[in-house]
């Protein structure tokens, strides 16, 4: 048991990079992404196949981040320049990157077992690779939560919210909302793919399939992590970002310990983000409800 | 200061739903001239203050500001040398962000965005003091998001955002109109106070009569898409809400027709 909890923190601290990418678009932004369907996966790819054949495994993840941000890029160019609305625009470069990740992997998955890992030197040092991951996966949060603290109080990060935020006022005190908005996609879909590559090198595998249903994994995360963990302020966000993530993989993981078949795991998930998206609603219906009740007219 | 010659816009060009909102439509502002800009439903007045502001380009013609040509330039650009306030309270500031965040960002107005901090101390000082002549008790909530102030206090930010960096035009979207009318009153005493202590270039679209009257030197009344009536100097002093209905019928042939302004 205590195995399975420790194996899901690990986990969530490497999906926690790909929930903070999500919350870069889905609330900062006010875009739903689904670019990151693509890019998580070609993130696995470009790291797999680099390491696969030699390359060193932290300038692989590297490279990994870079194909992310450049999957942004295009994503960011067909809603502002070419005017696709966001939503069909993920969808387009999603789909597309399904065939290179292909051409990058050259099949559907590649095994990196017995390859040396961003993982291995911490192996070296006598830690068990499930701690090892933890700490490599803690350090990577923290690091990137700093960052982002500090580039979202920057003049540029300050804008990009502003864009988010209300593009109109943006654009009337002289912001380029086009190039804001591009560039959120750009940071937003190169964290992703780094969560991907730190994925695909910890279960020591590349899939091609492995970013179906990402996008939704990354909005469960988010929400649990703001509901539970609270949004008081910036700072505090981001935190709750990766204490969401890992919460979601407990969560999945004790289901899964309970005896819940695999295959069902994504219908699971569906339905817990469904219901916790919809919450506002019932809280409308449920609101006059409580107070008929409390006000004694029936 | 601003000089517009001839241009026009049109709404849905060659579909059955064409509409002339703009047509030789010609003005020119001196520095320091505080225009109202009056007219009916769908005179073109809003369309007038969007295709200044950049929020879309015009079909003929030329926008000049500070005899820099901005025709072509998209409306960040522009905004380097405008200040805006809009109709609704809404629009002017980004209502997850806190009042000072909502001052840094105007701050920076025209200014090349780079990686150093979105605010610093020294600003917060200058903010404070700013804040307090608008007399709302906002330089003590610095940090509270905009989302939670009311309209009229939105609105006097947005306002003193526009104009927190000079700007060359200060252009007013019916920007009282979302407003009760004392909160209006107050709004548009502040406009006053700003326009006048800048000696801003203003442009004031408005459905109130009395209020276009009362305001700025000079008036102009659009009816469709065109000027029909540019009013300044002692001439506009001595206006009456009476004169003005009666010279937009001579001039126009129609009754005027804005239910909004009749009632106020």
């Amino acid at each position: 048991m205590f195995e399975i909890i420790l194996g899901a923190i690990s986990l969530g601290l490497l999906w926690a990079i790909m929930t903070i990418g999500v919350y870069i678009t889905y609330r900062i932004l006010d875009i739903a992404d689904l670019t990151v369907e693509g890019s998580i996966a070609m993130g696995a790819a470009i790291a797999a196949f680099s390491i696969f054949n030699g390359m060193n495994p932290f300038i692989a993840t590297c490279l990994a981040f870079v194909g992310g941000m450049l999957a942004g890029l295009v994503t960011g160019i067909l809603h502002t320049k070419l005017k696709i609305p966001a939503l069909l625009a993920g969808i387009l470069t999603m789909i597309a990157l399904y065939s290179v990740n292909l051409r990058i992997m050259g099949k559907a998955n590649l095994s990196l077992l017995r390859i040396d890992t961003v993982f291995t030197p911490m192996e070296n040092l006598g830690l068990s690779p499930t701690y090892s991951v933890m700490l490599f996966g803690f350090i990577s949060v923290m690091a990137i939560v700093g960052l982002l603290y500090w580039f979202f109080g920057t003049e540029i990060g300050c804008a990009i919210r502003a864009t988010g935020d209300n593009p109109q006022m943006a654009r009337a005190q002289g912001i380029n909302t086009n190039n804001m908005i591009i560039l959120g996609l750009v940071i937003s879909n190169g964290l992703v793919a780094l969560s991907g590559s730190l994925i695909a090198q910890s279960q020591s595998f590349a899939d091609i399939q492995m970013g179906i249903g990402s996008i939704v994994i990354g909005l469960a995360s988010v929400i649990i992590g703001e509901v539970i963990f609270g949004t008081r302020n910036f700072f505090n966000c981001l935190i709750s970002l990766a204490l969401g993530a890992i919460t979601y993989r407990i969560i999945i993981a004790l289901v899964l310990k309970l005896g819940m078949p695999a295959n069902d795991l994504k219908l699971f998930t569906a339905i817990t983000v469904a219901i916790a998206l919809s919450l506002p609603v019932f809280k409308t219906y449920l609101r006059p409800l409580k107070k008929s009740m409390n006000g004694g007219d029936l | 200061m601003l000089i517009i010659n001839d241009i026009e816009k049109k709404f849905n060009a060659g579909t059955v739903n064409e509409k002339v909102a703009l047509s030789k439509f010609s003005l020119s502002l001196a520095e320091g001239d505080f225009v109202t800009v009056i007219g009916g439903n769908g005179a073109g007045k809003s369309t007038f203050l969007n295709c200044v502001a950049g929020v879309f380009g015009v079909d003929k013609g030329s926008i000049l500001i500070d005899g820099l040509d901005v025709t072509k330039l998209p409306e960040h650009k522009r905004s380097a040398v405008i200040g805006r306030v809009f109709q609704d309270p809404m629009m002017g500031t980004a209502g997850n962000m806190g009042i000072e965040e909502n001052l840094a960002l105007a701050y920076r107005r025209g200014k090349t965005r780079s990686l150093s901090w979105g605010i610093s101390h020294k600003e917060r000082e200058i903010y404070k003091e700013y804040l307090s002549h608008l007399d709302l008790g906002l330089e003590n909530r610095l940090h509270a998001k905009v989302g939670l102030l009311s309209g009229g206090q939105r609105q006097a930010l947005t306002l003193l955002m526009a104009t927190l960096k000079k700007p060359k035009l200060l252009l007013l979207d019916e920007h009282t109109a979302a407003l009760d009318p004392k909160t209006a009153d107050k709004v548009l005493q502040l406009s006053d106070r700003f326009v006048k202590e800048g000696n801003l270039t203003t442009l004031m679209v408005t459905h109130n009569m009395r209020h276009a009257i009362e305001h700025g030197n000079r008036l102009i009344m659009m009816h469709e898409g065109r000027v029909i009536l540019d009013i300044r100097g002692e001439e506009k002093q001595k206006l009456t809400v009476e004169d003005l209905l009666k010279r937009f019928g001579q001039v126009s042939g129609e009754e005027f027709a804005n239910d909004r302004a009749l009632l106020s």
